[in-house]
């Protein structure tokens, strides 16, 4: 039993936020918010340069073959940013799908290449237009397909940065892929969901930090009082507690049980909430300025709202928990406990 | 990062189940602060898991203990509440006293005071809190004088917990003329001394659980202060630290009441509202949340880290934790939650006394808005005026 992490995930997680802070300011988010632009060609080239899209693609398919705790941290750093790229659906979800499928697709060739994955849990598909393909859904079965082979219907999200399509497509336009593990591409999506909601917690929190530390009212700055103090503190605390549960459904996605599924869901559950608490907390500590587009905390809260009801809802979630619950023994020796000991 | 335990963990925890299951009593004990026969059953079996060398097992062997580790203490704590083993009666000294003098006491200390509360022997109580400094320790005003090779106390302390029946308690001396944080020491006084007189204060469930203790020209030995003169505050801060953290809230009873809670809703999932399920399900996420928690914790001051500011978030998780899990029971109830446990439709188990003892939670330790001041001032970096 050891629930620390390596040096070298440490060293990822901050070469990553390294980077990301770099490259994903305020200022970046102002420009690219004006021009409409995509994607910030310059960040997403480093992005690839520095490996993150390889991650966690299998060496075959000349990846790293890092796990999901790894990409979760590398997760963490893009919420907390609110990274505009699609970087945790595409190397984080689709590629692994696509590399189980069909390894020597071209696409996967291309570590610039963005992969976009129709999931029959998410009814709109992020940035699809700008894919090097699309992984798409019928029946069970999972099909591939450029973009000029499907009609895309722009879904504007809250989130200026979501980029959502419906998208339409005929099977004789696209490469079957054969049966794909879209519970897996669901369990990635839910983590990294929760991996990202992490960081969206603790940037709301930092900003209205900052904030109250510089914002005087009645002659101090605001954060020296109780009440203010208290909104970021239970911020705070929500965010300690969803943290150990993201990491160990990271560190178990790989068991594929009954209890390894209740903890993503929980993960993600916790995490968002986490989310949605910091931001809330953060508008209001900001006061009228909180509420206006000005001041970047409303990225958060819409990040978090919009990953909340994406790749399962929390009820759906919740369902897997209870199934967890009332099927499984529960209890003090039961935190790690696996299904196949108890069978 | 491995989650899963090794296979000496594994033995231990066979031991820990295969000793418990021989020895925890059949039928559950009064409770330790409602009667002094109370008080005297859990001192024997204190006793008892002392011959069987599981009074404190992470402490040292020459002190009483058995040396485990962190996560071993988690795995002993998880099958000691699986067992339904009686509560500590000497929490106060094994969970709170117990590892602040292990870090500051001197040899001679450790091995006066340690093996007799690991055995049960001597039962410690917390004389910290007095009339006008509960929240704000720094404000006591009961004085330490030296005399010789003595101390003289004298003031007046209260809300101290288990001094009723204990036999010994821990409390905060000011030097006379001293301010706020300076000028302090830790002092063990025994509650037998001439010149301390303890009233029982009740509860609110009844039990006497509390006491008031007014010291009048109590003489003790130099010997009896923890740590160095004036350095009292220090010491208490750190002693907070195990208090609002790790020791005293291990996860494991509140895994135990998650699980305990599933069954009540099984029970009464035809005639509850099912809009409890959710709070059901998040009760057991919320005792899943702690432990893996506590075990990120322990994992990392295992790897020598120590423990800092984040004692404080847990003791915020785990008592508004307690007060909504014991709630949504009461729910599940319905209008059996109020019924006594002499009534004749009662309830098997007596949520309501679990629930009126969670309201205490977020006061006791530190009172939660001290907590979350702590948060803000220590984690986050706000201004403290």
């Amino acid at each position: 039993m050891d629930f620390t992490l390596n040096d070298e995930q440490r060293m990822f997680a901050e070469t990553a936020q390294t980077l990301f802070g770099d490259t994903c300011t305020p200022d970046h988010w102002r420009k690219q918010m004006e021009s409409g632009e995509a994607r910030d060609d310059a960040r997403w080239n480093a992005i690839v340069e520095t490996g993150l899209t390889l991650l966690l693609l299998p060496e075959e398919a000349g990846g790293l073959g890092l796990t999901e705790l790894d990409f979760a941290l590398i997760a963490e750093k893009a919420g907390y940013v609110a990274l505009p790229e699609p970087l945790a659906e595409s190397a984080g979800v689709a590629a692994p799908l696509l590399a189980a499928l069909a390894p020597d697709s071209e696409v996967l060739a291309d570590p610039s290449a963005t992969i976009a994955i129709q999931h029959p849990a998410n009814p709109y598909v992020l940035d699809a237009d700008l894919a090097g393909a699309i992984i798409l859904h019928k029946d069970g079965e999972a099909y591939l397909a450029t973009p000029d082979q499907v009609t895309l219907t722009r879904e504007e999200s809250i989130d200026p940065f979501r980029r959502l399509f419906k998208v339409e497509w005929d099977v004789a336009n696209a490469t079957p892929l054969g049966k794909a593990d879209w519970d897996l591409a669901l369990d990635r999506g839910a983590l990294f969901c929760a991996a990202q909601g992490l960081g969206l917690a603790q940037r709301a929190v930092d900003l209205a930090v900052a904030y109250a530390q510089e914002r005087q009212q009645f002659g101090k700055p605001i954060g020296s009082y109780q009440a203010v103090k208290h909104h970021l503190a239970s911020a705070q605390v929500a965010i300690e507690f969803a943290r150990p549960v993201v990491l160990a459904a990271a560190a178990d996605i790989g068991k594929r049980d009954v209890q390894a599924r209740a903890r993503i869901s929980h993960a993600k559950l916790v995490a968002l909430e986490a989310a949605e608490k910091a931001a809330k907390a953060s508008i209001q500590v900001h006061g009228a300025m909180g509420y206006s587009w000005e001041v970047d905390v409303h990225l958060f809260l819409k990040r978090a709202l919009a990953l909340k009801q994406y790749w399962g809802s929390p009820a759906f979630h919740r369902g897997r928990i209870a199934n967890r619950m009332f099927t499984q023994p529960t209890g003090p020796d039961q935190t790690f406990a696996r299904e196949t000991e108890n069978a | 990062m491995d989650l899963t335990y090794t296979p000496e963990q594994q033995a231990f925890r066979a031991e820990v189940r295969a000793w418990l299951e021989a020895h925890v009593p059949a039928q559950p004990l009064e409770h330790y602060d409602a009667t002094r026969e109370g008080f005297e059953a859990h001192r024997q079996w204190e006793a008892t898991l002392k011959q069987g060398d599981w009074g404190m097992v992470t402490w040292p062997k020459e002190y009483g203990g058995r040396g485990v580790d962190l996560i071993q203490w988690l795995i002993f704590e998880e099958e000691y509440y699986r067992a339904g083993a009686p509560g500590r009666v000497n929490q106060n000294g094994i969970f709170l006293l117990g590892p602040t003098l292990m870090e500051f006491g001197t040899h001679e200390q450790k091995a006066r005071f340690l093996p007799p509360m690991a055995s049960g022997e001597e039962i410690w109580a917390q004389a910290w809190s007095e009339p006008q400094a509960g929240s704000d320790l720094a404000g006591v005003r009961a004085t330490a004088v030296r005399d010789g090779d003595e101390y003289v106390l004298n003031g007046h302390k209260i809300w101290s917990s288990r001094a009723v029946f204990a036999d010994w308690a821990f409390g905060l001396f000011r030097a006379p003329g001293t301010e706020r944080h300076h000028g302090m020491s830790l002092i063990f006084f025994p509650l037998n001394a001439p010149g301390v007189t303890v009233n029982a204060i009740k509860k609110i469930n009844g039990h006497v659980g509390f006491a008031e203790i007014f010291l009048e020209d109590v003489r003790v030995p130099a010997f009896n202060r923890l740590g160095d003169e004036g350095q009292g505050w220090h010491i208490c801060m750190a002693t907070a630290g195990f208090e609002r953290g790790l020791m005293l809230r291990s996860p494991a009873r509140y895994q135990v009441a998650a699980a305990r809670l599933a069954e009540l809703w099984e029970a009464n999932r035809d005639s509850a509202d099912p809009a409890l399920e959710a709070d059901v399900v998040r009760a057991f996420m919320n005792a899943e949340a702690y432990a893996l928690n506590i075990y990120q914790t322990a994992s990392r001051l295992m790897a020598g880290a120590k423990i800092g500011p984040e004692a404080s978030t847990n003791k915020i998780f785990w008592s508004e934790m307690d007060i909504h899990l014991t709630e949504t029971a009461l729910g599940i109830l319905g209008p059996q939650a109020e019924l006594t446990q002499e009534a004749p439709d009662a309830a098997s188990y007596d949520w309501m006394d679990d629930y009126i003892f969670s309201l205490a939670g977020p006061i006791y330790a530190g009172s939660n808005e001290i907590q979350r001041n702590i948060i803000a001032e220590r984690m986050l970096g706000l201004p403290r005026k």
